[in-house]
């Protein structure tokens, strides 16, 4: 481990609650809000990586939007590079914009299916005036040389390239501003292994030469494993764990990240592996339990009844690993 | 060995491309065995053939724009599906042969109940009555472990989860005991501990039914922990096949080797994973101009002038008896090529 590095991004208290659907014209029956995300805090290193993993519907997409304000949170504070990213006015912001990008999963969905390679990238660099028309033209050259592409592809459509192209294509569009932060939302979950593994690699690699800072979102640990300096698990809106990677892969605390890991399927048949097989399912959040929020599907032995009624904070049960369990010291 | 439950020989399905211009060659001369009781996995990447292998077993190719070319055979307890009678097949699909896919919202009927559903294929099947049709629905929620049965019987696939309503997909295919239960990525739109729970009941029930499974997924690790076998498919054809165990020790076709080495691991150490992954160059052809040879030959380490030129036969690797682990590499016939780039 290097000496720690100033954090580049910040977040504390971060807090978004989308309100119920009443229904047809509102008339419905008010119900509860959904606690899509509770109370998070994270700081990421500048040019390192925290994987933000969880489940379907645990709130990992929203706080990464939040990061953009592509949601505005309800409560919370996020800092980038010392500026206060909820304080600012909507020029300001746009200005800040350029500093953070995102990339999404599903890169059928996100470049716009009427628009040629050439002109998605050339959008963010007209509008944040970055480059002349001239100019324009040799960065979109020097992006889709970047990101592994032909330049020939710039006169592409969407829909003439395969999965991992447009992936390559969404990368080098967040790029193009030339951004300190990333936000990567399931980057990789819908390519196939092979593809998956070159796109990876091609993160690693641009991570490294432009010192760029990255939120990885997944729902894929064993991908995680492979690119998170940190990582932070979510479950119903809440951080339940945080910790330097190899601590929380070698020794998890939280008993939801230890069946979270033990569920991953491994390609090795020989594996003897004790599997965690959890009980029941995620609860909605609109409705979460009293207490620790996984207290009814929790394995621990130790769960007693303290468990149904106090939340347990997310505090440091190992140098640097952080747990909301209170039994996070004894062995599951 | 025992008779196979079913044996599909030079399977080939074709599409004729929506412009007219050209033929899809989705499947192009597939062949594997399934024996009673054992689970078979069929592993590839999109694009590879293994859904329409698939619906190819079941007759569910929509034709046009797909055919199932002459000389293709599929062969389920001794009969040719491929010759039957609609009728006869009807009698088959369902009752002898169940399949479960990957998407449980869009294969279930969202205007009927989901005990309906499930005892839909016992009432056409068996004649069930009414009463004993809902009867044989509550019995099959309890069976894939839905909680409150009786309660659910009446419910709508809307007001279940994913995991849920994947149960009730196993519950509607296994409704009539079949031999051979086809599940096409069943897990993949699940989270990964409600994935643990539908994997654990499959294998399951498949111990208590005595079934065969057909198990179609993209995911190694699924087929590392459940399958018997498992057939390997690239650009419409079996590259490989083998025993789970020998197959994960042993890969010898150099897409399979790719593949295992491109898979992040979770059983690492992680000052082990950090770095590079290995990837396989360039991406899947086309199936409408498949490359000539080898049609792995172009993302070949290994390739050389052969490969480029004849298309390698099914080769024996010598492991067990004939037939066990078969590669469609020519790197069998000159193995030392292999070790020169190790």
């Amino acid at each position: 481990m290097t000496a720690p590095a100033p954090a580049l991004v910040d977040v504390a208290g971060l807090v978004k609650h989308f309100p119920a659907d009443r229904g047809f014209f509102g008339l419905g029956r008010a119900r509860a809000a959904v606690r899509a995300v509770d109370g998070v805090s994270f700081a990421i290193a500048a040019g390192r990586t925290l994987g933000l993993v969880g489940e379907s519907g645990c709130g990992k997409s929203t706080v990464g939007r939040t990061m953009l304000r592509l949601i505005e949170p309800d409560a919370g504070r996020i800092t980038i590079d010392g500026r206060d990213v909820l304080a600012l006015g909507t020029r300001e912001l746009r200005a800040l914009r350029r500093r953070m990008q995102i990339v999404f999963q599903d890169p059928y969905g996100s470049l716009n299916p009427r628009m040629t390679v050439r002109q998605t990238l050339a959008e963010p660099l007209a509008i944040h005036r970055l480059a002349s028309a001239a100019d324009a033209e040799r960065r979109i050259v020097a992006l889709l040389e970047e990101v592994g592409l032909d330049p020939t592809y710039a006169q592409s459509y969407p829909h003439e390239l395969s999965g991992g192209q447009r992936q390559r294509v969404g990368i080098a569009r967040a790029l193009s501003v030339e951004p300190q932060f990333l936000v990567l939302d399931e980057p990789v979950s819908a390519l196939d292994v092979s593809v998956q593994a070159q796109v990876l690699n091609l993160l690693a690699d641009l991570q490294q030469r432009r010192h760029l800072t990255f939120l990885f979102i997944a729902h894929d640990l064993a991908v995680v494993k492979h690119v998170a300096d940190n990582v932070a698990v979510m479950y119903l809106g809440k951080i339940v764990e945080r910790a330097p990677a190899p601590a929380l892969y070698a020794a998890p605390r939280h008993p939801y990240t230890a069946a979270l890991l033990s569920a991953v399927p491994v390609p090795d048949p020989k594996a003897q592996r004790d599997r965690i097989v959890l009980t029941g399912e995620v609860p909605s959040p609109a409705a979460p339990p009293p207490g620790c929020p996984f207290h009814p599907r929790c394995p621990h032995p130790k769960k007693n009844e303290r468990c149904r009624t106090e939340p347990p904070p997310l505090r440091e049960v190992a140098p640097e690993q952080l747990a909301a369990c209170h039994f996070a010291e004894e062995p599951l | 060995m025992t008779e196979p439950l079913l044996r599909v020989r030079d399977l080939k399905t074709y599409f004729v491309t929506e412009h007219g211009s050209g033929t899809a060659r989705a499947v192009d001369g597939v062949s594997f065995e399934v024996y009673p009781g054992e689970t078979l996995g069929l592993v590839g990447e999109s694009g590879c053939g293994k859904t329409v292998t698939s619906l190819s077993i079941l007759r569910l190719i929509p034709e046009p724009p797909g055919h199932i070319r002459p000389g293709s055979f599929i062969e389920f307890e001794g009969r040719n599906l491929l010759t039957l009678a609609p009728r006869e097949l009807r009698a088959i699909r369902g009752n002898r042969i169940a399949m479960i896919f990957q998407e449980p919202m869009t294969s279930l009927n969202p205007v009927f109940t989901v005990g309906d559903q499930i005892a839909e294929a016992a009432v056409v099947h068996q004649r069930l009555s009414r009463r004993a049709a809902r009867a044989r629905a509550i019995e099959m929620l309890k069976l894939v472990g839905i909680p409150d049965p009786d309660d659910r019987v009446d419910h709508y696939p809307h007001q279940m989860s994913g995991g849920m309503r994947q149960r009730v997909m196993i519950a509607m295919a296994l409704v009539c005991h079949p031999k051979l239960l086809i599940a096409d990525e069943p897990t993949t739109a699940l989270d990964v501990t409600i994935q643990a729970q539908i994997l654990e009941l499959l294998d399951r029930l498949q111990r208590d039914l005595g079934m065969a499974v057909m198990l179609i997924t993209h995911d190694l690790g699924v087929v590392a922990g459940t399958a018997d076998r498992v057939v390997v498919m690239y650009a419409g054809e079996v590259v490989e096949q083998a025993a789970t165990a020998e197959l994960f020790a042993r890969p010898l076709h150099p897409y399979t080797e790719g593949l295992l080495a491109s898979v992040p691991r979770i059983d690492t150490r992680v000052s082990q994973v950090r770095g590079r992954l290995h990837s396989i160059p360039g991406q899947v052809p086309a199936a409408t101009a498949w490359p000539a040879g080898c049609r792995f030959h172009p993302r070949c380490p290994y390739a050389w002038d052969r490969c480029r030129q004849e298309a390698p036969p099914p080769l024996d690797a010598g492991a067990g008896e004939p037939g066990a682990h078969t590669v469609r590499c020519w790197l069998l016939t000159e193995p030392q090529r292999r070790s020169a780039r190790a």
